[in-house]
């Protein structure tokens, strides 16, 4: 179909100022928070209902218009990049809170909800939605679904996958499916675990039932200060060791910590070679045994000083530094690249080291600041797009840490999805196989493709033309791994 | 292992060719769960790979063959103070690990801790074809492809077979309460709400016979702080009591000739059922064991309009299903998926529903 036809036929569908065709209305769309990736697509819908939706979806099918959806755009692998001959769908005008039932500590949303605002609505409920990633000010609800995202409190609380227990879901074809129940299970097959994290490929979530917990009497928070990563890389095992689940347990290294501190002065010491937070949340008298037994934990793990927030307002600024650090990475250099691989706790140390040597390497700057209670890794390697060369640097040192992480039993993502980013490295951490099934579980929901086409699951051709590359540089990464 | 394996694959290739169904089998302890098996259905013992794979305590994680004696995990786990914290029910001494995640039943725990499928990291398993493939890992967030390790627990062996698993597990709580209520089910189940919305240490609730049992669990200071808020007596038999519960050994369960499993949303009031009913899941779950022949409609009524669904969990099938029908639409998506992961169409069939 011609691109002036089809906005004809979304113009039929919607009213004028939900449809954006204009090169400059279109920009602001071209990318999401990985902004390497740019493109513009052939229009951007701006629906306000379910009912337009279906349309806009019945109209792409029959027409084999590829669709993306779009939340708030904070995504960091390229999930919700344009395609060139598609639309982009914008979810962000339905959002509206449905339902809050605080007996059944639920809530019904819709997709464009931002994260936090679940929290603020079900808090004179004195309830909250635990997962809590960075970007909860901005991100949608319905981006956070299609991602499985994370937060500093999903050790204790889990993640997306774990609070949800409702989607309502449009197929390609423009079918409601409603999957999960307000029930803790429904029959059949676990689709809402099959949806969560399927990055907008399977289908288009129109509502979401999430599920709130009250909120804790108290929590407290303990700074630990090292002379050694390798040593507060061992304090996070110890904890656990002990029996104990932080609500959160984060870990900063000393570049992250200057930067840290020129922006926000948390009151880290700058000298630190990590710095390790570490919360705990429950009823009064448990959190107070709770901080005494991690105090001791980590002292005797090596920390230099240990410190309990006095007051709700040093608790605050503890953790505004740790939240402060994407935007700090951006204050010391002009550009970074946001890495996201999982591993083994106990390889925590060893594999930052490595990090560390490969930042020598490639003489790139990486700071790492972490969700460690999880081995979710962020480095943080900074660059300057307008230097010849570098980008491709980055990026080429970003995918030798995901091979790392492989390497030690890890995966390439934990939280923030492969999108257009890792499609290479999934080549690595799957078989042909597994890729195949990928593909036919893909192919089950949507038999075209026209859902977030190109995302996420690699074509079998990508990875074997990558495959044979390795080889001809004579430099294959695991010459253990089947490829073709 | 590796000669076993073989075997697996050897076997499953072969059913294809012949269109031979088989019958994946554990420990054989959830052999009543689901539809009858396909006529000429031939078993596939799967008991024998088993064994610890991996297990790091600190790491909060475990792998395990499939066939590995759930009973044994446990143990293993229990020597360095840890569990699985979805209380699988084993329903008799064979029980295995992977008939467990097959089946996605989870225990008296599941409402405050999470279901079977909220701890999988990661399967390995074959497939229909006996291809053999690894989804997931053993760290505790991954978001590299789809999510076939959770589509696993539940999926009744339909769609593979279970080899492997890696499963988060936490450590046991310091301290275990079990409070005691003489009431009726109409204030259990206001009392079950009214605790779920205050952040309390509750870790499992059952109202059965006039009398709601609530299991505190958590360090000493959170257990005793909030049994003084909450009152009622002690139940001195706490741990046997939640077995009971978790295992079906508890006399409600005795000589029933029909059990139904209803899940509904939490706040659904008192179901207007003819005969017993056991309710655990702060309000979300309900056992019902039938005092007269009720027709399997009207179960199923009152469960969907409670936002829910009913199994017929054993008990005279008579033909009616086991598992609450699908919309057409979701029906469509399970056969695509099926057809997929099983394309001839031999792993358990109709075990989970006829059309499959
Ligand atoms: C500063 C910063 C900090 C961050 N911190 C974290 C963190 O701590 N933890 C974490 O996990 N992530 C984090 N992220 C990543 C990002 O915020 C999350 O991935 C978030 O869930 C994306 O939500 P969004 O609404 O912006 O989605 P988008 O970026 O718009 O879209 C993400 C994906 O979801 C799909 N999608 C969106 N809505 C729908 C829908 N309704 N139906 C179907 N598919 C849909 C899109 O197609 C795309 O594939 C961070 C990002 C930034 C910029």
């Amino acid at each position: 179909m011609q691109r002036c036809e089809l906005i004809r036929q979304l113009l039929a569908i919607l009213p004028p100022d939900s449809v954006l065709y204009e090169t400059e209305d279109l920009r602001p769309y071209e990318c999401d928070a990985l902004s390497v990736y740019r493109q513009l697509p052939l229009a951007v819908v701006l629906p306000c209902t379910e009912a337009e939706i279906i349309e806009i979806l019945q109209l792409c099918h029959r027409e084999r218009v590829p669709v993306v959806a779009r939340g708030a755009g904070t995504g960091l692998s390229g999930g919700a990049l344009p395609h060139a001959q598609g639309i982009l769908l914008s979810l962000a005008r339905l959002n509206q809170i449905n339902e809050i039932d605080p007996l059944a500590c639920q809530a019904r949303v819709q997709p464009g909800v931002r994260n936090l605002a679940i929290s603020q609505a079900a808090s004179s409920y004195g309830l909250y939605y635990a997962p809590d990633p960075s970007s909860q000010i901005a991100c949608t609800i319905g981006g956070n679904v299609a991602e499985n995202s994370g937060g500093v409190h999903c050790l204790k609380y889990g993640l997306t996958v774990h609070n949800i227990l409702k989607l309502r879901v449009l197929t390609i074809e423009g079918d409601v499916i409603e999957v999960g129940a307000e029930a803790y299970d429904s029959p059949g097959y676990d689709l809402l675990a099959l949806l969560t994290g399927s990055e907008g490929m399977l289908g288009i979530t129109t509502e979401i039932t999430v599920r709130l917990l009250p909120k804790p009497e108290s929590a407290q928070l303990v700074m630990a200060t090292f002379s050694d990563l390798a040593k507060a890389g061992e304090a996070v095992a110890n904890v656990i060791q002990s029996g104990i689940i932080p609500a959160g347990m984060e870990l900063m290294d000393n570049l992250t910590i200057g930067a840290v501190e020129d922006f926000i002065q948390a009151g880290y010491d700058r000298q630190a070679a990590a710095i390790l937070l570490c919360e705990s949340d429950g009823m009064a008298a448990e959190v107070t045994t709770e901080i005494e037994k991690i105090e001791h934990i980590l002292r005797a793990s090596g920390a230099i000083k240990v410190e309990i927030a006095q007051d709700e307002a040093q608790r605050q600024l503890f953790w505004a530094g740790r939240k402060a650090a994407f935007p700090a990475a951006g204050r010391i250099s002009p550009d970074y690249y946001c890495m996201d691989g999982t591993i083994p706790r106990k390889h925590l140390a060893r594999v930052l080291s490595q990090i560390e040597r490969l930042s020598a390497e490639f003489n790139l700057r990486c700071m790492n600041v972490f969700h460690a209670g999880d081995g979710n890794l962020h480095p943080l390697i900074l660059y300057d797009a307008n230097e010849s060369g570098e980008l491709h640097k980055a990026e080429t040192f970003g995918a030798r840490i995901l091979e790392i992480c492989i390497a030690a039993g890890g995966t390439i993502t934990g939280e923030h999805g492969v999108g257009m980013e890792k499609l290479d490295q999934m080549c690595l951490q799957f078989s042909d196989a597994e890729r195949e099934l990928f593909l036919a579980i893909k192919a089950a929901f949507d038999p075209q493709a026209l859902l977030n086409p190109g995302k996420a699951i690699p074509s079998l051709h990508r990875c074997a033309e990558l495959g044979a590359m390795h080889v001809h540089h004579g430099q294959t990464s695991f010459p253990e791994l089947p490829r073709f | 292992m590796s000669s076993i394996l073989e075997s697996f694959a050897d076997a499953l290739r072969q059913a294809m060719e012949k269109s031979q169904p088989l019958y994946i089998r554990g420990g054989g302890s959830k052999y009543f769960y689901g539809n009858p098996l396909a006529e000429k259905t031939i078993p596939l013992d799967v008991t024998g790979y088993q064994g610890i794979v991996d297990y790091e305590p600190s790491e909060l994680a475990i792998t395990a063959r499939a066939g590995t004696s759930l009973q044994e995990l446990e143990n293993i786990l229990a020597q360095q103070g840890q569990m699985l914290a979805f209380e699988p029910p084993h329903f008799g001494k064979p029980a295995t690990l992977g008939g467990s995640i097959a089946s996605g039943l989870s225990g008296p725990r599941r409402a405050y801790a999470g279901a079977v499928r909220d701890f999988i990291l990661g399967v390995r398993l074959l497939d229909g074809q006996g291809r053999e493939m690894s989804f997931g890992g053993r760290v505790m967030k991954n978001v590299a492809g789809y999510d076939v390790s959770r589509l696993m627990a539940g999926s009744m062996g339909t769609l593979g077979i279970l080899l492997e698993a890696s499963l988060k597990v936490l450590p046991r709580p310091e301290m275990e309460r079990t409070l005691c209520f003489a009431t009726t089910m109409e204030r259990a189940l206001e009392w079950m709400r009214s605790y779920a919305t205050r952040p309390l240490p509750v870790s499992a609730t059952c109202f059965s016979d006039g009398r709601l049992y609530v299991r505190l669990s958590g360090m000493e200071a959170a257990v005793v702080a909030a049994q003084k808020q909450m009152g009622g007596d002690v139940e001195e038999n706490g741990e046997t009591f939640w077995e009971s519960i978790r295992h079906h050994t508890h006399t409600f369960f005795h000589g029933r000739p029909i059990l139904w499993r209803l899940s509904v949303k939490p706040t659904t009031a008192h179901l207007p059922l003819p005969g017993e009913q056991l309710i655990e899941w702060g309000g979300a779950l309900r056992w019902f064991a039938p005092a007269e022949a009720v027709a399997a409609n009207e179960v199923r009524r009152l469960a969907t309009a409670a936002g829910g669904h009913a199994t017929l969990f054993y008990g005279d099938r008579d033909g009616i299903l086991v598992f609450q029908p699908l919309s057409p639409v979701l029906l469509r998506i399970h056969q695509r998926l099926k057809q997929q992961f099983d394309p001839a169409g031999i792993l358990n069939p109709y075990r989970m529903y006829p059309e499959f």
